[in-house]
């Protein structure tokens, strides 16, 4: 029997997730911790009431975007991981515009705007070099995430100090801020802006004709070529695109996050959506509704992870353990097969080793 | 200008070069074979982490081979899941790297002092005193090894069955290589010298583990060995002009002078936008195998 090709991506995708979570229990264990203690504080963190699910979805928004960064390129045969340093640079052009003593009815909307362009103007340099001198994106994006940061530490540190506070910047003005949706939690009106990008790119890649094309290219680039699509322009649209929701990334999680609407030095609060997000990505198996599904299990692991700290005293560190492995079960396309195969073979050796 | 500042920063200039051309020319081996392995950062924070808890158990030469030790491990599964399993190579490497990044923070914690464990003095390994400051014997290793994997890629028979399996699996196989098993053992013998440059920065360069040790070095591997275009002689080469750049943000931003012109963070981005440079001022006339990249699969 033949399941449709949605049902074998999904159980693929849960055979990874039940493997990760094992791989994570033996961890927990064999570090003297309680694995059952401690995935229950997880879930229950995640998803157990309003509060806990609404700071899952808080923590969604912005790998929701970032995931979109990667998928855009991952669909059309790129490799992409340069959403983290974009979105540094987003969000301190959203920061950057409270900078100016702006009217409230545009500060909102220019934020929004910097943020975009700053995150496509930083995938720039990774998309010309590619399209003009064939350097792999894989090697240029990182190298630019890293650029990035030193310069974003620059920024933090010189140019939009808090002249009050110097370890952070210039909260961003109240006009400009997302406002809370859930009061009480930290989840913003941000989410809506991450769900909308999500549907555009859906219908983008999906609906359009540069969809398709990008989407051939990635499927068989010889065949794209052969078609009359022109490689260099799927690069720059795939690599741009990306870039608005990396930028769009920082903007909502710097105007819709609060206690603070600002960045501290170092970064602690964006650093990493990026890389999370190409996870997110990988476990929506590159698809936008996917993505959605994945960023809130991904969200929820993190909010969870803070109460698994609390209560079982489990390092939050080991939920990107888990997400890690999840990831390389994925990498092996057979999942499934392997699966039952696997059950096939070890059936009969349990039968054994009981009865021996 | 005197002799004793040249040597000085040319021995700084070795000491950061060591853990790039460790893990470049071991990256030489795996994508020789045809496997490209990004997951080599992680590769690295995780043997810094082995490596220096090898050296506290049993002394410095105990922690260098637990660091290769973890490498191989690493490598390994790396290896498995992209021959016999047939596994995207880059997403596999993508998900090491997170749990590599995971797994040495929650370690840490896990030891005490977030983010931090410093490896006492007597674990250090010992250094060679010379007039001009002392330097590592890893630096004779990182200088030695290129040179052995030249003659055992481009001299030997099995250099040769490693080639071919990267450059052309369908007429390896037919010939009786055996391509899963060659490429596997290619790719962990590469990722053994990834762990063993991460222990060297925890027991020997640094000092210390911190979950950031790794500070994007095994990219800058990846990126030399473009820039090598697999010759393992080229690697040195490459892995000197980051050290070079690597060790002189350090040595400038401790410089009041030059502080004042030049803020340190502009000076800490030079090894990354260097690196971005040389690739794009080589790449064309690099060849690199044909089959890198892609599992292979019987027809």
């Amino acid at each position: 029997m033949r399941f449709p090709a949605g049902i074998d991506e999904l159980a693929k995708t849960i055979i990874a997730g039940v493997s990760g979570f094992a791989v994570g229990a033996v961890i927990i264990k064999l570090y003297g911790y309680d694995p059952i203690a401690a995935y229950r504080a997880l879930f229950n963190g995640a998803f157990g009431d309003l509060y806990s699910f609404s700071e899952s979805l808080a923590n969604a928004t912005p790998l929701i975007l970032t995931a979109l960064t990667f998928a855009i390129g991952f669909r059309g045969g790129m490799f992409n991981i340069g959403a983290e340093g974009q979105l540094y640079l987003g969000a301190l052009a959203a920061v950057a515009v409270s900078f100016f003593h702006l009217p409230s009815a545009v500060s909102f909307a220019l934020s929004l705007i910097c943020a975009v362009l700053a995150g496509a103007l930083w995938s720039l340099p990774a998309a010309i070099l590619k399209a003009a001198r064939g350097v792999h994106e894989v090697i240029s994006t990182i190298m630019l995430n890293w650029i990035s940061q030193f310069l974003c530490f620059y920024l933090i540190a010189e140019i939009l100090v808090d002249p009050r506070r110097a370890e952070k910047t210039i909260s961003v003005v109240e006009s400009a801020r997302l406002p809370l949706l859930v009061p009480g939690t930290s989840l913003s009106y941000g989410i809506f802006i991450s769900l909308f990008a999500a549907i555009i790119v859906y219908l983008l890649l999906w609906r359009t004709v540069i969809g398709f094309d990008i989407r051939a290219t990635g499927y068989n680039p010889l065949a794209a070529a052969y078609a009359g699509i022109e490689k260099w322009k799927i690069i720059l649209f795939v690599f741009i695109t990306g870039g608005l929701t990396a930028g769009l990334a920082g903007a909502v999680h710097v105007m819709g996050r609060p206690p603070v609407y600002a960045i501290y030095g170092g970064m602690p609060s964006i650093k990493g959506l990026g890389f999370e997000g190409l996870a997110v990505a990988m476990i929506g198996r590159n698809h936008p509704i996917g993505i959605i599904f994945a960023a809130i299990f991904f969200g929820g692991l993190l909010a969870g992870g803070r109460m698994m700290q609390l209560l079982a005293t489990v390092p939050l560190e080991l939920v990107r353990v888990v997400e890690g492995m999840v990831v390389l079960f994925l990498a092996i396309p057979e999942l499934v097969k392997l699966f039952s195969w696997l059950r096939k073979i070890g059936t009969p050796l349990i039968f054994r080793s009981k009865r021996s | 200008m005197n002799l004793e500042f040249v040597g000085g920063i040319l021995l700084g200039s070795l000491h950061a070069m060591v853990p790039i051309t460790l893990s470049a020319s071991g990256e030489v081996i795996g994508e020789s074979a045809g496997l490209f392995n990004i997951g080599l950062e992680g590769i690295i924070l995780v043997s810094a982490m082995t490596g220096a808890l090898g050296a506290e158990a049993g002394g410095p030469a105990v922690g260098l081979m637990v660091g290769l030790g973890t490498g191989f491990v690493i490598g390994l599964i790396f290896g498995g899941v992209c021959t016999y399993l047939k596994g995207v190579q880059l997403i596999a490497g993508v998900g090491i790297n997170l749990f590599a990044a995971g797994m040495v923070a929650f370690w840490l914690i896990h030891l005490g002092v977030p983010g931090h464990h410093a490896v006492a003095a007597e674990n250090q390994l010992v250094n060679i005193s010379t007039p001009y400051g002392a330097f590592s014997p890893m630096i004779l290793v990182a200088i030695a090894l290129p040179v052995f994997i030249y003659i055992l890629l481009f001299r030997t028979k099995l250099g040769l069955k490693i080639r071919a399996v990267g450059e052309n699996p369908q007429a390896a196989d037919v010939a009786g290589i055996k391509i899963h098993l060659l490429r596997l053992l290619a790719t962990a013998a590469g990722a053994s010298l990834a762990g063993l440059a991460g222990a060297y920065l925890s027991i020997d360069w640094l000092g210390s583990v911190t979950k950031e040790i790794s500070a994007g070095r095994g990219f800058i591997a990846l990126a030399t060995v473009v820039f090598s275009g697999l010759n393992p002689l080229l690697v040195l080469l490459g892995g000197f002009i980051f050290g070079f750049f690597d060790n002189l943000a350090v040595w400038v931003a401790t410089m009041p002078a030059v502080q004042k012109v030049i803020p340190w963070q502009f000076i800490a981005m030079a090894p990354y936008a260097v690196t971005l440079l040389v690739v794009t001022g080589v790449i064309g006339r690099t060849k690199f195998p044909a089959a890198i990249g892609t599992p292979y699969q019987r027809e």
